[in-house]
């Protein structure tokens, strides 16, 4: 084992996706400059064919990322921040995520696009976006947001050998932190969720960064004798509900941090599936821990207040728990 | 048998020459048995259009409709010009596109009766009927979305070394579309090997060309994308066929990405049975289906060439009868299962 930052996860998992297999490659705004310190030694070692920099054009680079693959290229598309993704907008729904469905089965779209999330550094609203919940409407894409190195190395590269279009949601407060990864292949497969730590009285389930801020909650519970169960949800699409709903049967109280704004969103989901399938179990209304229904502002006081920490966390789950 | 002829040509010069009209004259040579085949194709985009109005207007079709009827030499001149590995993507209005790269036609009309079957299994229908198996990746029916598509099918044919060329095809109205700009932009920083032609049938949806575009031309715009661009009449498959081939063998050895607008005009409705044609007079659309009928004035060349006309109905008779068995396949193949609704939307992993 080694200890390895989350964005040097990242780096090994396309390094090594890319000395495996010669239909993967990396393109996106700046790549090859290594703007956002996470394709560190690529380019020198695959050159600029491979660590392709694209013109400021995402339209036109996501869509050419899906016509390469649907000839048998892996391309790793890099979006350099989520909300970039609006501009390919119609490309990711009409193109990556129809044409196999579209086409009878003829088309495959082996495409992986990486979605980095900057919010609450004061980017203001059109940077820091977490635009997942936007996306999981709409079927045939599979949403990941892996929240360890561990994970990051290994949904990411399992996330390449897939056959299908894979965004991966990369939140930037988790870049960062470093942790135990094992030498060697690791792959870890897309759609389960993990258990982070076991408890019984309630059940907190984070999406991406928000794992920092349940596992922490989580300490502090325990220290006023409340058990929470933190379930880290990893994969957005498919999602891994049985796990969820065995946890709750356990507990009985559901909380979902989730750092996406409240409307229709992943916990609002998770809310949906608990209250219809696991709604004899629950001793108390489902809490979300999220971000209001308004923008991000620039402020950073006012940003701050919006978004879930863990403070929030724990003031819901002892209200579940009187 | 050897045949000569010439395209109605121009070539568009660099903006700081001014926009020169320079005409020009191609001479191309192909033998019969290739002048039969491109007869033989249109006409069998012709007959499956008449067959499927006819059909969608007798009940037994349904979904919007685009038809590529008037435009078939633009169709047949392009694919023609590629070979069979070569891949090509299509639009909303893309019955005659596999067609012209020689698809059945069984499997394209079973497809439009949403028939397990279909090229489609029933999923894609009249916007999406795209053969893969002549190297369509896909005909898509939001205007524009497929000329990134093509673009990355040519990044990919560089990057492995591959001498395929990808074509695209789209209408005017994509012309003004943010992924056109994009994907000439692209092409022409990566050279990549990829034809954009540009069917040019003087309306977008209900809307002229000249109320929506700002050129009268489309291929002055690769001029801003450095690449060469050219107009053709697209009622002339062989001018067509000239200019897509010039185009094609750019791409292939190596030059880079080229633009090829074709003149033509669709005789149908941008929808068929659905929508009012106020927007368009009578007299227009009549004088291009008795002056520019793109049949018709290739079977004159033909004939002029030394075919005889009994040979020419020939090749109509026997597409006729190819209509006649696709129509019975499709009425007799199966409804997909009720579990089809929920198949390939994912493909299976190799993991």
């Amino acid at each position: 084992m080694r200890t390895v930052s989350y964005i040097q996860a990242v780096t090994e998992a396309m390094t090594e996706e890319m000395e495996r297999d010669e239909s993967v490659f990396i393109m996106g705004e700046d790549v090859a400059w290594n703007m956002m310190g996470d394709c560190t030694g690529m380019v020198e070692k695959f050159g600029t064919e491979r660590v392709r920099n694209t013109p400021i054009s995402e339209a036109g680079f996501v869509g050419a990322g899906a016509g390469a693959a649907m000839v048998g290229m892996r391309p790793i598309v890099h979006m350099l921040i989520a909300p970039f993704m609006y501009v390919a907008f119609d490309q990711i729904v009409s193109i990556i995520a129809k044409s196999t469905y579209t086409y009878g089965g003829q088309a495959r779209l082996p495409i992986t696009l990486r979605a980095p999330m900057m919010y609450g550094v004061s980017n203001a609203a059109q940077h820091s976006d977490r635009p997942y919940a936007t996306l999981m409407t709409i079927p045939g894409l599979k949403l990941i947001a892996p929240a360890t190195p561990h994970d990051a190395k290994g949904m990411l590269k399992a996330a390449i050998r897939d056959d299908n279009p894979v965004i991966t949601f990369e939140d930037r407060s988790l870049w960062g932190q470093s942790s135990e990864v094992p030498d060697g292949e690791l792959i870890v497969p897309l759609g389960q969720a993990a258990v982070r730590r076991e408890g019984t009285d309630v059940t907190v389930v984070t999406v991406a960064g928000a794992i920092t801020l349940g596992l922490a909650a989580a300490e502090q519970l325990a220290s006023e004798g409340i058990s929470a169960e933190v379930i880290d949800l990893r994969s957005i699409v498919p999602m891994d509900t049985d796990t969820i709903l065995e946890s709750v049967a356990k507990t009985g109280r559901l909380l979902i941090a989730d750092p996406a704004h409240e409307m229709g969103s992943v916990a609002s989901e998770i809310s949906a599936v608990v209250a219809q399938h696991g709604f004899w179990s629950l001793q108390a209304p489902i809490a979300r821990v999220t971000t209001p229904h308004t923008h991000m502002p620039f402020n950073a006081d006012l940003e701050k207040v919006l978004l879930p920490n863990t403070d929030k966390i724990v003031a819901e789950a002892r209200a579940l728990m009187e | 048998m050897v045949v000569e002829t010439s395209g109605h040509f121009w070539r568009f010069g660099i903006p700081s020459e001014g926009i020169a009209r320079e005409k020009g004259e191609l001479m191309i040579t192909v033998d019969g048995d290739f002048l039969r085949e491109m007869y033989r194709r249109m006409s069998r985009i012709r007959k499956f259009e008449d067959t499927t109005k006819e059909l969608l207007l007798g009940g037994e079709l349904y979904g919007a409709f685009h038809t590529s009827t008037g435009q078939e030499a633009s169709i047949v001149g392009s694919c023609m010009a590629l070979r069979t590995e070569d891949s090509m993507v299509g639009t909303h209005r893309s019955h005659g596109h596999p067609i012209g790269k020689g698809a059945r036609l069984d499997r394209l009309l079973a497809e439009l009766m949403g028939k397990e079957t279909g090229v489609n299994q029933g999923k894609g229908g009249s916007m999406h009927l795209s053969d893969f198996s002549i190297g369509s990746l896909g005909e898509t029916s939001i205007v524009g979305s497929g000329l990134p598509v093509s673009t990355g099918a040519a990044l990919a044919y560089k990057m492995r070394g591959e001498d395929k060329v990808s074509l695209c095809f789209f209408g005017d109205g994509a012309s003004s579309q943010g992924t056109f700009h994009e994907s000439l932009n692209l092409a022409a920083i990566w050279k990549l090997p990829v034809v954009y032609v540009c069917e040019n049938n003087g309306y977008g949806e209900l809307t002229s060309a000249k109320d929506a575009i700002s050129v009268e031309d489309i291929s002055v715009r690769a001029v801003g994308y450095d690449m060469p661009g050219v107009t053709v009449d697209g009622q002339d498959v062989l001018a067509v066929f000239e200019a897509v081939s010039e185009a094609v063998e750019r791409a292939r050895g190596g030059g880079g990405p080229s633009l090829v607008e074709t003149k033509t005009y669709r005789f149908e409705n941008h929808a068929i049975g659905r929508l009012p044609e106020h927007y368009r007079s009578a007299e227009e659309v009549e004088y291009w289906r008795t002056e520019r009928d793109p049949l018709v004035l290739f079977r004159q060349v033909l004939v002029e060439r030394g075919f005889d006309e009994q040979q020419v109905d020939d090749l109509d008779a026997a597409v006729g009868e190819e209509i006649v068995a696709a129509i019975e396949f499709a009425r007799q193949s199966p409804a997909p299962p009720p579990e089809a609704a929920f198949t390939h939307l994912f493909a299976p992993s190799a993991g």
